[in-house]
């Protein structure tokens, strides 16, 4: 028989060394789909390292890639760290790029020192909405609010491609379904010359540091913890658990928005509706591999990204499909998901060859 | 209004509805046992997405459709058996083991069908269930096109509705398994195993749930897209709260949205040059959230939803 005891003192090191671990054994893990496709995973693994690390071209690749994953990652590891199940991340980070591009492209033609951070706002209040509203309908009617955010990333994808063949629709773009271009001065700049790799990133970081902060050493925080861990204790402690869960949903869905924001502000310039490949999805990932610390979504971002761009360029080269990325990202939510219980449980072998014994 | 109820009193509209519900009502069927017996699956779009891409593999391989049927059962089960592998023994967080399965299942689906086929540009076909012709009950009015006239895995689901239903309500092993969703401890006190339960429960829905996307690339369509499943199984896992965890109603639920979701389509191409046509994609979606505005306050989850149990710790 097993038996599953609780560690007593689970140590620092497991709760940092999990997630490094998991990371690591679902890279190893994708040599099985490598050799399911008649590759050589050592070359294919050398690849990937060439396409993420082997020149500074690859290197913003992955800074690009990591940049809305960071936003996304914050955005879940906020209210998972609540026990509010944003999984609407997706919808709201369209939401902020429609916001960006309404006033962004056109429609007032002000200054950069006012024109950017009125995109920002903009985009971060049209994300915030967009958790607000499910959370307004979990908290009044009692209706589950990963079903309702999950519908509505739906609903809002459908409301983007409304937008984008009216309202939002560039005259110029002959009838493609896209918008106009974000004005010059509203540009997110890039970080280096001829490069992809934007000021988005430095928002990302900078709002990671602030959310950690936040979250560990701010009344606010600790009043979010205490909800997530333990919401009718919280509500006995005189926590008013509601303002909690509003004030968390608005902040998770603001910066679900930054990723649209910095997506089209930043990157591509105007609003398709293949901006995100994921990206709000994968941000649940993102902050399950950080053990939903905001300072390790930058982290688990990284190497998500790198996953990402090593395998897009691994498939160019080998044509082994890119969806391994795919497969290498789940596969280390599942692993750290484990890992996690191996971290907190320890699992002995009890009765009769352990009476024995 | 004179529109719609000409809309309304059509066969192809109502045939339609059973059309479009089919796919769902596996759906709603899986969730329900799943959370019947406490556990939470949100594997289930993945679990669809796996369905509809083994089906479909399984037969353009040659293995028949009713072969294709059962692989893609089986092949749902074993995503199932992980989904309880990691929430019933080791109890990790219901919410975010299914979306992981859901991510895990997809991802496994696509590049599957990508390592497969590399370089199609159209998918390839098979010859998908065909509309059954049952002989004089087809010929029935209305009746007949409406029930007679649909494919194997329609009348799969109905039958299915009646076997859940039955399980559920008539014999030893559904009462079992709603008592181990409601309150564990008492299974485990009659010397019943809680583990067993669940995790049998869990690949029962799960298979079932894989049905639902077969039919989807086996009778609905006849080919596999990246995409296809589309929210479905969200859709499902709003309407078994929307059924309060009851097989007839979970019918009820499926056959709304359906007939919804049918009535949209034929409003589209009516009214299609007044209001843009998103408004109408969008509605079904919406609808699932008003449903579930509606039942949430009134619903009686499972006593035992979302808690993971672990033997001899009370």
């Amino acid at each position: 028989m097993i038996r599953i005891e609780p560690r007593e003192n689970p140590s620092r090191a497991f709760a940092l060394g999990i997630p490094v671990l998991s990371a690591l054994i679902a890279l190893a893990l994708a040599a099985i789909p490598l050799l399911a496709a008649g590759a050589n995973p050592i070359a294919a693994y050398g690849q990937m390292l060439k396409g993420v690390f082997g020149s500074v071209f690859a290197i913003s690749e992955m800074l690009t890639r990591a940049t809305p994953l960071i936003f996304t990652g914050l955005a879940a590891a906020l209210a998972f760290r609540a026990k509010l199940w944003n999984i609407g991340a997706e919808g709201q980070l369209y939401l902020g790029a429609m916001a960006a591009v309404a006033v962004g492209s056109g429609l007032l033609d002000i200054s950069g020192v006012l024109l950017v951070p009125l995109v920002i706002v903009m985009g971060a209040a049209a994300g915030a909405a967009g958790m607000v509203a499910p959370t307004y309908l979990k908290v009044r009617f009692g209706a589950d609010e990963v079903v309702t955010t999950l519908l509505l990333n739906f609903i809002i994808l459908i409301f983007l491609q409304m937008m984008l063949e009216g309202p939002l629709q560039d005259p110029m773009s002959l009838g493609w379904p896209q918008s106009a271009p974000i004005l010059d001065q509203g540009v997110l700049p890039p970080l280096m010359d001829r490069m992809r790799v934007h000021s988005g990133l430095i928002i990302g970081l900078v709002l990671a540091a602030a959310a950690q902060f936040m979250l560990v050493r701010s009344v606010w925080g600790f009043k979010l913890r205490a909800v997530g861990e333990n919401a009718p204790a919280a509500r006995h402690a005189g926590i008013n658990v509601n303002r909690s869960l509003f004030g968390v949903a608005a902040i998770s869905g603001a910066l679900a928005g930054l990723a649209g924001v910095s997506e089209v502000a930043g990157l591509k310039g105007y609003l398709t509706t293949d901006l995100s490949p994921g990206f709000g999805y994968t941000g649940i990932v993102v902050a399950m591999l950080a053990g939903l610390s905001p300072a390790g979504v930058v982290i688990a971002a990284l190497f998500i990204a790198s996953v990402f761009v090593g395998a897009d360029s691994m498939s160019r080269a080998m044509g082994v499909s890119s969806f391994l990325a795919d497969l290498v990202v789940s596969m280390s939510l599942l692993c750290v998901l484990i890992g996690g219980f191996l971290a907190k449980f320890r699992i002995e072998r009890t009765g009769r060859r352990g009476a024995k014994a | 209004m004179m529109d719609l109820f000409n809309i309304l009193v059509t066969e192809s509209f109502w045939a339609a509805s059973l059309r479009i519900a089919s796919p769902l009502i596996f759906g709603v069927l899986g969730a329900l046992i799943c959370e019947r017996a406490g556990v939470l699956n949100l594997g289930i779009e993945g679990i669809f997405v796996v369905g509809a891409m083994c089906g479909w593999m399984a037969v353009w391989l040659g293995a028949g459709l009713w072969g294709g049927v059962l692989v893609a059962a089986l092949a749902g089960g074993l995503f199932g058996l992980l989904h309880a592998f990691l929430t019933v023994p080791l109890g990790l967080s219901q919410h975010v083991s299914g979306l992981g399965i859901t991510l895990f299942a997809t991802s496994v689906s696509y590049f599957t069908y990508r390592t497969a086929l590399p370089n199609v540009s159209s998918p390839p076909r098979i010859e998908p269930f065909q509309p059954m012709d049952v002989p004089i009950l087809s010929d029935l009015p209305f009746l007949g096109p409406v029930l007679f006239q649909q494919t194997a895995l329609t009348w799969l689901a109905l039958l299915m509705v009646a076997l859940v239903w039955y399980v559920m309500d008539r014999t030893a092993l559904g009462v079992a398994l709603k008592a181990v969703g409601d309150n564990p401890d008492s299974v485990d006190a009659q010397g019943l195993s809680v583990y067993a339960l669940r995790i049998w429960a869990i690949v029962a829905g799960s298979a079932m749930m894989a049905l639902g996307g077969a039919f989807l690339t086996m009778s609905a369509f006849d080919a596999f897209f990246f995409g296809m499943v589309n929210g479905r199984g969200w859709v499902c896992i709003a309407l078994v709260i929307f059924a309060s965890w009851r097989p007839g109603k979970a019918l009820l639920g499926a056959l709304l949205f359906g007939a919804f979701d049918a009535l949209q389509v034929r409003l589209q191409t009516e009214m299609g040059a007044l209001v843009p046509g998103q408004v109408f994609l969008m509605a079904p979606y919406i609808l699932s959230i008003v449903a579930l505005v509606i039942a949430a306050r009134s619903a009686d989850y499972p006593r035992a939803l979302l808690t993971p149990w672990f033997k001899g710790q009370r």
